[in-house]
């Protein structure tokens, strides 16, 4: 007899698990099977620094985090529903965050004696009674893993690593995903080992099978596709969408990409990719550390390519004098950081925003860095174009700060018509730009375009503009070698004008305020868009009036900031850092703006911020 | 973009720019601009796809004395930045213009990768012992026991042998001259010039403020024959006035200096520049005296082949589009879609 099934308008899964035990696999397929199914999603891995710590320790735990929904959301979840422990340390590192009545799946195999001493349970808890308050599913995944495969000729341990496939299978018949993405998935990683191929795909459906027949699970679950607007979509992560707005930015300005970096978390990923993309002109070069990273992107950009760097915090630190050296040359460059939380090496694995005022102000010199930050995995892709966008058309380093939660988080994405992305075709000057008084012309590599104050862009190989550029001052106009104490003072006026400039190229910051009358306003940047705007949501459901904007370019700010901020009799600003942003508001516009900080490595969690929310508001 | 197919006949005067050279009076770096803006001429290149890069230093401000494209960057990052342009940029001529300073100590990580990449850079270094432009501290190529304004008890370090380092590094054109020896550096500039890959030329450069006489052992005509080791490829190692001195293998797998009348002629090892293994071009950096430079080997002590990275680069590049450019809508959809409509 068939079973029941219910509907639900939202699930919050956790996969968690030793580090060896695949659950960012199963988590990124039962993610891939719940995009293609048309659900609305949101995910959060979290990970450790440690590529295998100890097995079954607390430090080892890795975990995956997915929200899907019949409607559209902001967030990976606040809590899970459902949490899937393969082992005692996985279950006693995120237990505390499953609420009372939640469903629990249990791996029983790996509750030795000897597993559940390692994290200090006395007695087993799936036995004392300690979990009653859970609905929990002790199940004995690695067991049945190894019973399903007994037939094919394999070791023990290899049929064991098969149980993440197992419990991808339990959980796509619980909530109704269909598997087929999975087995192409498999076909094409096991294309030369038919032995695992054949292993995995029979693991996925004995896990499948078991669901189906076991009596421990009464009822299926379906969540209806979400309505998203018309479309083509696809599931992508903050680092890949980044890779591919690189790719893009190079075929909209018609350069070449050279992208000089140093492996570095959470930003490797970037590299990764881009190395497969030579086909679009896109150069890596894997440097010998961090400056030499940003040394290679500067002097690719002088010959005329798309210079970037990737890294993160650490690697901001030295690039420092190279990222002070490109706004002296007034050389397009784009330097993506993907925070991590620190200081010093930090929390690699872990998001935080704490790197703004860095990149605001981590330079020797009055050394201005235009700075623009995504505001989820998807919206990485068009930061990317704007950041190309920037550097070329002012000639002058950018900052991109994304961050850990972006970078491996993964939601679903229109994928753009190419036909509709900016056209930012750049064009090299060739001839001499300036006429003198006789009516001859020279070339002056400092002259600049009134508009945009960008001073020429002239590459090697242009025959009659050979000049030289450094980092000592240069004499307005000629580029020459000045130290004129007048000279100097009007050059670091004009790349600081240069920069404020492009604020009138950028929109105007944006409010959503559904009443119109509220009087708070919540102002976040990057990556806790989605918490801030759940957040919101929550207050709105619990009819409380509040305003959300979200700035995306933080230097220069888009021009209506300053009005916006006094619109509103209060001004909350969230951060996963000790105030950065809140300090910038309060200092440019004088604004006595409340500032509201998490620095745990973990996005915000909508409930708590609803709180601060509802808080401020009963206090107007 | 230059398409010059025929290069015009530039002149010396035509590398000169129009910037007045700020070095002290009497400094190695004028002979050296001197023998580098006669000398660029001959490698018949368009001015324009010449470029000079250098880091910070005395010898940094190199590219604003010359007329062609040029960088003057931050310390010790030259390679760094030469490296990027120079293989985004397989068409242009790189060279690299730094310091014992600022490619041995602040930049000297940088150096070494760009020499076992074989990144395609002449990499022109200075070595005049000391800091200048900081006024007088001791640099890593120093003698120990050097007294200066930062070492007033005299300098604990010990030096690097630049052409060891270079060694160590896989380069694959290792070569030393001299800033009085006009024919000699134009000679070992012009080999550089020619070789494809990193190419590193250290040049014994006088520094007539803070370290006045530093080689003039190697340049006094008292002294200089029976210092100077002039390595001649293919030709038996011998030196002195008269030839009098020769190299030959020692015991321990190293080289030594014997009279040359006290060997048989087969004893004595001919240079070979183009050998595969480093060994004997190592021991004959090994040769001179760290700290007097007695008995330095000075020429191309090796020049082999290897493929350059930005060649490398350039044939991935290559391969990669064997089947047609990229094309991005297909890239940004992916194998995973679904459609809502």
């Amino acid at each position: 007899m068939p079973k029941e099934t219910v509907q639900l308008d939202q699930v919050i899964i956790r996969f968690a698990g030793d580090s060896g035990d695949g659950m960012q696999l199963t988590g990124d397929r039962f993610t891939a099977e719940t995009a293609t199914f048309g659900n609305d999603l949101s995910t959060l891995p979290d990970f450790p620094a440690e590529i295998r710590a100890p097995a079954g320790t607390l430090p080892g735990v890795s975990a995956f985090q997915l929200h899907f929904a019949d409607h559209d959301i902001m967030t990976p979840g606040d809590a899970p529903n459902v949490l899937v422990a393969m082992n005692p340390a996985a279950l006693k590192a995120n237990l505390k965050d499953l609420p009372r009545g939640g469903d629990l799946i249990v791996n029983t195999d790996e509750f030795t004696s000897r597993n559940l001493s390692k994290v200090g349970y006395a007695d087993n808890p799936i036995e004392d009674g300690s979990l009653e308050s859970y609905n929990v599913h002790p199940i004995a995944l690695t067991s049945l893993t190894v019973q399903s495969l007994k037939d094919f000729d394999l070791t023990k341990k290899e049929a064991e690593r098969a149980k993440n496939m197992f419990a991808l299978g339990l959980l796509s018949w619980l909530y109704e995903r269909p598997t087929d993405g999975t087995e192409r998935f498999l076909h094409e990683k096991f294309e030369r080992k038919p032995e695992i191929l054949k292993a995995n795909l029979a693991a996925l459906q004995a896990g499948w099978n078991y669901g189906e027949t076991t009596e421990d699970f009464s009822v299926r679950y379906e969540i209806k596709p979400a309505p998203l607007a018309e479309g083509t979509y696809r599931n992508i992560s903050g680092n890949l969408a980044l890779a591919y707005g690189l790719v893009a930015a190079g075929q909209q300005t018609k350069l070449p990409v050279y992208l000089g970096t140093y492996p570095i978390t959470p930003a490797s990923d970037i590299l990764h990719e881009l190395s497969k993309h030579k086909k679009f002109g896109v150069r890596t070069f894997q440097a010998e550390d961090e400056i030499a990273g940003i040394g290679a992107a500067i002097g690719a950009s002088y010959g005329g390519s798309l210079g970037v760097t990737t890294t993160s915090g650490p690697g901001v630190a030295l690039k420092s004098e190279a990222i002070g050296l490109a706004v002296a040359l007034e050389l397009p460059l784009i330097v993506v950081d993907v925070q991590r939380g620190g200081p010093s090496t930090g929390l690699p694995t872990k998001t935080e925003q704490a790197d703004l005022l860095q990149a605001m102000f981590g330079r020797n010199g009055e050394a201005p860095v235009p700075i623009i930050a995504p505001q989820s995995p998807s919206d990485c892709f068009d930061a990317a174009l704007e950041a190309a966008r920037i550097a070329t058309t002012y000639r002058t380093p950018v900052f991109l700060l994304s961050d850990g939660y972006l970078a491996n988080g993964s939601e679903p994405w229109q994928v753009p018509n190419v036909s509709e992305l900016p056209d930012l075709t750049v064009t090299f000057t060739t001839e001499n730009n300036w006429t003198n008084e006789d009516g001859s012309t020279e070339f002056m590599p400092f002259a600049r375009d009134p508009e945009t104050l960008a001073r020429p862009w002239a590459i090697p190989g242009t025959p009659g503009l050979e000049h030289r550029i450094g980092g000592i001052e240069k004499a307005d106009i000629t580029g020459h070698i000045s130290y004129d104490p007048d000279n100097h003072d009007k050059m670091v006026r004009l790349r600081q004008a240069k920069v404020d400039g492009i604020a009138k190229t950028i929109p105007d910051l944006e409010v959503d305020d559904p009443t119109g009358d509220a009087k708070v306003l919540v102002i976040g940047w990057g990556s806790t868009f989605g918490p801030i705007g759940a957040a919101c949501r929550l207050v709105r459901d619990g009819g409380g009036k509040v305003a959300q904007a979200h700035l995306r370019h933080l230097n220069p700010f888009p021009a209506n900031t300053g009005d916006i901020l006094k619109r509103y009799d209060r001004v909350i600003v969230p951060e996963m850092n000790l105030g950065q942003l809140c300090m910038l508001l309060r200092a440019k516009f004088l604004v006595d703006a409340i500032s509201y900080n998490q620095v745990r490595g973990m996005p915000f969690k909508s409930h708590e911020l609803e709180a601060v929310i509802k808080d401020v508001i009963s206090n107007v | 973009m230059s398409d010059t197919a025929v290069p015009i006949a530039l002149k010396a005067k035509d590398f000169k720019s129009d910037q007045e050279v700020r070095w002290c009076p009497g400094c190695g770096d004028y002979a050296i601009l001197a023998a580098v803006q006669s000398f660029l001429p001959e490698l018949g290149i368009p001015k324009e796809n010449i470029c000079f890069v250098s880091g910070i230093g005395c010898s940094s401000r190199f590219p604003y004395y010359l007329t062609t494209y040029g960088m003057h960057s931050i310390h010790g990052r030259a390679p760094t930045i030469a490296t990027g342009l120079a293989t985004s940029r397989p068409d242009l001529s790189v060279w690299v213009v730094t310091g014992d300073g600022d490619a041995l100590s602040i930049g000297g990580n940088h150096l070494i990768h760009a020499l076992r990449r074989n990144v395609n850079l002449k990499i022109l270094l200075f070595n005049n012992r000391i800091y200048g432009l900081t006024k007088g501290q001791y640099s890593p190529t120093s003698e120990i026991g050097k007294i200066t304004k930062s070492t007033p008890m005299g300098s604990l370090d010990y030096p690097f042998n630049p052409l060891s380092l270079a060694l160590g590094a896989e380069a694959t054109f290792v070569a030393r001259t001299i800033d009085s020896d006009r024919k000699h550096l134009t000679d070992v500039l012009r080999a550089a010039a020619e070789h494809e890959g990193s190419a590193l030329v250290e040049i014994y450069q006088n520094c007539n403020i803070f370290n006045d006489g530093a080689f003039d052992l190697l340049k006094d005509a008292d002294s200089r024959d029976d210092e100077l080791i002039r390595l001649v490829d293919g030709e038996p190692i011998v030196f002195g006035a008269e030839g009098q001195h020769a190299v030959v293998r020692n015991a321990h797998g190293g080289l030594k200096i014997v009279p040359t009348d006290s060997v048989d002629a087969s004893e004595i090892v001919t240079h070979d520049a183009h050998s595969s293994d480093t060994t004997t071009a190592f021991a004959l950096t090994r040769l001179s005296d760290p700290e007097t430079l007695h008995h330095t080997p000075i020429g191309v002590l090796r020049h082999v082949e290897r493929p350059s990275y930005d060649r490398l680069m350039a044939e991935q590049m290559t391969i990669a589009a064997e089947n047609g450019v990229g094309d991005l809508q297909s890239l940004l959809k992916g194998s995973d879609t679904w459609t809502i409509d």
